[in-house]
């Protein structure tokens, strides 16, 4: 599941550290927009909502605004991945997103059964017997342990409903 | 000797079969989870935080620290077998404790790196006994000048301690100071940074971003990294244990230094990882036999565990005392407290003495339940890491996924945890450091309160931080630590200008 990519592009590190330092600003101009209509003077009751965060913000900013100057300066030709590593990255990512997306509508049980048999079928390659053995077993024990044992309740779907659980 | 009376009234608390059955099952896991890639201490335990909800405090917070202790003495089964650290504080143990599984002396590597990790947890833990109660005691006569005073020192260590580019720890820190603030603003009771979605009314817990940041981001850089195990046998027998234990007394110097470079980069939040490889650093530079390290030397496995042994425990000193946690997992086992309806901070000493007592007997006895363990299970725990990556990442996701949704039933949280994880991804990536973001997220609201009532006192003049002695000294030292690299490198170039 993890064979490296051959071809030694990808996007470079510089290109990365200068996103990341451009989007933690925007942050901060967000917070610093947050804070000005929460009020950052002095009210009857002292500092208002505003005030603290409105300092954190304007750090932030100038913080970025230093780890920015940073990333543009040198560029020692680093990159911040291959390609085919990114691949695998989002492999991950993409159904994940999914599988959380789902979440609310078909429960967490469900949602981890094909999450977990598509992680192992897909990116492992396992057989199917091993894949339904776990992507069914683990969603059973958790049920006992989190539902039974500690009786913390856990999302459940339209499956559960008709199963009466 | 009230704290010795206290003492065994807190041995006899951890000594209940329900306690000790806690303790063997936290330490455990927390091998399990320090042994397995993207399970660390700090999300480990945040993920199992939920099942404690209805535990007393103290049974809780003595299962949750034995995880804990579990999770450190677990990262170094993987770096000395596998060369892979479990967790960050065990790179620096990969050094010579792989090359001596290599030369077939994984059992050695393995009794030395366990007994030190407990000699330098043992020594951390007589420290907390002796010291935490004079803190404590010291710190109930701080107003909130003094308050925020200390957490200003606490984050100033972060940005000259840490590793990283101070500009890019200074960034990480506010990130989430402002992630902190959203929500509910505890003093006016007015919203502020929500831009009117409902579903940060409440803000950001920072159990989501510790599984989020240190969970899944973990995850993703495994998987990019691609994982392939090219590991040796585990076995420890008696004889190997006896006969390593007579040779690591001949060490005690070093074991010593470890311990006092542990303690001293766990109560300032510099945490575990650097004290391990400063301590390893200087351990090359002083032994005698400095020249084969990374060869295969059993001391250059005693510096770095002790270290970070006694720095991760130590971590618990200004949690406990001050209620500033000295470490990501020392901050969830915080935001723990506060859960169960616990106030961190001195007045711990005086209203919960079971609590405190209770925990602080649980880390003598933790740590050597801990120590028999991994001791005795080593080739089970070793069996765990020929799982492979993928059955155990996509189980790992799904723990992280219920930990995530238990902390408030809440779905939007678990999506949250998601982004929290692709942002942490990115930030490791780039060097920006994790640990002062969530310390910032639990101890926001708390650094703010002081800050604010400080100035509400003061009028608003910032005179009120250096308006006595005892404030004045904290925001100075703070200071320091702030400016640390400037003035270590002004002081370097002014000895070399006058050479």
């Amino acid at each position: 599941m993890t064979e490296r990519s051959g071809s030694e592009s990808g996007p470079a590190h510089k290109t990365l550290e200068i996103s990341i330092a451009l989007l933690i600003g925007v942050f901060g101009l967000v917070v610093i927009f947050g804070s000005l209509k929460a009020g950052i003077n002095w009210g009857a009751e002292g500092p208002r909502a505003g005030f603290f965060p409105f300092y954190v913000g304007a750090v932030i900013v100038g913080a970025s605004a230093i780890n920015l100057w940073h990333a543009q300066r040198g560029d020692d030709g680093r990159l911040f991945a291959e390609w085919g590593q990114l691949r695998q990255v989002m492999s991950v990512v993409v159904p994940t997103g999914i599988y959380v997306g789902s979440m609310p509508f078909v429960g967490l049980y469900v949602a981890s059964m094909v999450f977990i048999a598509w992680f192992m079928r897909w990116l492992g390659g396992y057989r199917w017997l091993t894949v339904v053995a776990v992507a069914v077993g683990m969603p059973v024990v958790t049920y006992l342990v989190f539902e039974r044992w500690f009786l913390v309740p856990l999302p459940k779907g339209p499956l559960e409903d008709w199963l009466g659980l | 000797m009230e704290e010795l009376a206290n003492l065994f009234h807190g041995f006899a608390v951890a000594l209940q079969p329900y306690n000790i059955m806690l303790m063997i099952i936290g330490i455990t896991l927390g091998v399990i989870i320090g042994v397995l890639p993207g399970l660390g201490g700090a999300n480990g335990v945040a993920i199992l935080l939920p099942l404690t909800f209805s535990m007393p405090p103290t049974s809780a917070i003595i299962m949750l620290s034995c995880i804990y202790w579990g999770a450190l003495f677990g990262g170094a089964i993987t770096s000395i077998l596998f060369n892979i650290p479990g967790e960050p504080w065990s790179v620096a143990t990969t050094f010579d404790g792989y090359p001596m599984a290599q030369q077939g002396r994984p059992g050695e590597a393995l009794t030395a790196a366990f007994t030190s990790s407990f000699v330098g947890a043992l020594f951390a833990v007589i420290m907390i006994t002796l010291v935490a109660p004079l803190v404590a005691g010291f710190a109930l006569r701080f107003g909130p000048a003094e308050k925020f005073a200390v957490y200003f020192l606490a984050f100033c260590s972060f940005v000259g301690l840490s590793k990283e580019p101070p500009f890019k720890t200074i960034a990480a820190m506010m990130v989430g100071f402002a992630l902190a603030a959203v929500g509910l603003d505890s003093i006016t009771g007015q919203l502020r940074l929500t831009f009117g979605v409902t579903e940060l009314l409440n803000g950001f817990d920072f159990l989501i971003a510790v599984i989020g940041l240190f969970g899944i981001g973990e995850i993703l850089l495994t998987m990019e990294e691609g994982l392939a195990f090219r590991g040796g046998n585990a076995s420890i027998n008696l004889r190997v244990v006896l006969q390593t234990w007579r040779e690591l007394p001949a060490y005690w110097m070093t074991s010593l230094r470890s311990c006092l470079i542990g303690c001293w980069m766990g109560v300032t939040p510099a945490g575990a990882t650097p004290a391990s490889f400063m301590s390893y650093g200087i351990a090359k530079r002083l032994a005698r036999r400095g020249n084969n390290f990374g060869k295969g030397e059993i001391e250059g496995v005693i510096a770095p565990e002790t270290a970070a042994h006694a720095a991760g425990t130590s971590a618990l000193l200004p949690m406990l005392s001050l209620g500033v946690p000295g470490s990501p997992t020392a901050a969830v086992l915080l935001g723990g407290l506060l859960i169960w309806g616990l106030q961190p901070g001195p007045m711990l000493f005086v209203e919960q003495k079971e609590f405190v007592w209770g925990l602080i007997a649980s880390m003598y006895l933790g740590n050597l339940a801990g120590l028999i363990v991994v001791l005795t299970c080593v080739p089970i725990f070793a069996a765990i890491l020929r799982v492979p990556f993928g059955i155990i990442a996509p189980l790992i996701l799904v723990l992280c996924a219920i930990g995530a949704y238990s902390v408030h039933n809440s779905t939007f949280d678990v999506m949250l945890m998601l982004v929290f994880g692709v942002l942490g991804y990115l930030l490791k990536k780039c060097n920006y450091p994790l640990a002062p973001l969530v310390l910032a997220i639990v101890l926001g609201d708390k650094a703010e309160e002081a800050f604010r009532q400080s100035l509400l006192g003061s009028q608003g003049s910032l005179g009120v931080f250096f308006s006595n002695g005892l404030v004045s000294t904290i925001m100075a030292l703070g200071l320091v630590a702030l400016f640390w690299s400037p003035i270590q490198e002004g002081y370097s170039r002014l000895r070399t200008s006058l050479a």
